[in-house]
């Protein structure tokens, strides 16, 4: 389509394209929720390095005990949890930024927080299935 | 996807060569020419100016090209000393105006001369900001009120004054909202670095009392959250305003009227 076809079908007044379909009054929650998990996965962040630093020539039977203590296990999911959450926010902003094909927008902004929910759903099995097997 | 490549009909090709005779001091302007009547491709002209008799701007330099050397060559400008905006363009790969940049500030070699990027350009330098400008009538950049109006002016302190200085200083030349990646790729719906710099203008300002309708026109994903601090619009404003601290002061306001 060249530009002057562009031009005789639209006809819409330059301040009707700029004022679009309007404010959709949302925004302030995804970023500030980035910023949120951002903070939380500094702190649980160090926390998963060190610990796995401390596991580094450890056997499995000693790394599948330490996973299996309480607080390990618990800051472990909370982790698995933060980073899943942290990443699909920052996967969202990325899609919308360079996806400009509508359909292939949606597909993707649905498809990574399906994926997302999965990969945390199955980090937290895992984690569970360790610490509450005797 | 966004486009990261030229189409083909904008692929530039190699132009004109307009040498100077006995020049004293002779500066190759390397400077990108497109017309929409001749059907060709953009092409970059270069043409050599005796920097011995001409202005010490780069505006100088193009009025001298499009007066004594090639009248085709098509740009706007106006005031000729940073006032106006008309002159704003990409002039040694940085959005600037031409009025306000000297020749001797370019890197050595070529002044290499393009339109403000990612525009429709209209001929040569010329850009089209229609757009542009109907993002900022959107935001109904004039004091709103709910008061009746008053018999005499509105008054406001010097503090309250003094949150408009950096901000009123703004000349809608467009070159922070041009050399704004988010911009390029999302400038149909995102306002940009100068309009939301104007937005925030009359959110900060004490005798408007529109503030929380404009919170609320900016609360979008698109209009306002495509910024991600990339800092190129405080980078290249040529009136030393930052447009950055803009934006994140309105995104504080976002995070300020809402629980936490």
């Amino acid at each position: 389509m060249n530009a002057k076809e562009t031009v005789v079908k639209d006809r819409r007044n330059p301040l009707k394209i700029a004022r679009g379909l309007g404010s959709s009054q949302s925004g302030v929650e995804h970023w500030w929720t980035q910023r949120l998990t951002a903070a939380a996965l500094v702190l649980l962040g160090i926390w998963f390095v060190v610990t796995v630093l401390c596991l580094l020539h450890a056997d499995y039977a000693t790394a599948r005990a330490s996973v299996a203590k309480p607080w390990n296990a618990l800051l472990l999911i909370a982790f698995v949890l933060t980073m899943f959450w942290h990443a699909v926010l920052g996967l969202q902003v990325v899609i919308e930024d360079y996806v400009h094909t509508r359909w292939k927008e949606v597909v993707l902004l649905v498809a990574i927080k399906f994926l997302a929910v999965l990969g945390a759903l199955a980090s937290v099995l895992a984690v569970l299935r360790i610490a509450l097997t005797p | 996807m966004a486009e990261f490549s030229l189409p083909k009909n904008s692929k530039i090709q190699p132009g004109k060569h307009h040498p100077a005779k006995d020049a004293k001091k002779p500066r190759t302007f390397r400077i990108y020419r497109w017309s929409p009547d001749d059907g060709q491709n953009p092409r970059i002209d270069t043409y050599e100016v005796d920097l011995a008799a001409c202005g010490p701007m780069v505006l100088d330099a193009l009025l001298k090209i499009k007066n004594e050397i090639d009248p085709t060559l098509t740009l706007r400008r106006s005031c000729r000393e940073g006032i106006c905006g008309s002159c704003a363009m990409n002039i040694d790969g940085t959005n600037t105006l031409a009025c306000t940049r000297a020749i001797d500030e370019c890197a050595s070699g070529d002044v290499k001369i393009y339109p403000l990027p990612h525009m429709p350009v209209v001929k040569d330098l010329v850009p089209d900001l229609t757009h542009f400008y109907a993002q900022f009538a959107s935001i109904k950049p004039w004091i709103r009120t709910q008061s009746p109006a008053p018999d005499k002016e509105r008054l406001q302190s010097p503090e309250e004054r003094k949150k408009l200085d950096g901000l009123y200083e703004c000349i809608l030349c467009a070159c922070c909202s041009t050399s704004c990646p988010s911009y390029w790729w999302n400038g149909d719906k995102y306002l940009g670095p100068a309009i939301l710099l104007q937005a925030y203008r009359w959110i900060v300002d004490s005798r408007d009392e529109a503030t929380g309708e404009r919170l609320d026109d900016l609360e979008d994903p698109f209009k306002l959250y495509r910024c991600h601090t990339i800092m190129n619009c405080t980078r290249t404003c040529p009136k030393g305003l930052n447009p950055a601290k803009a934006i994140a002061e309105i995104k504080k306001l976002m995070v300020e009227r809402r629980s936490a």
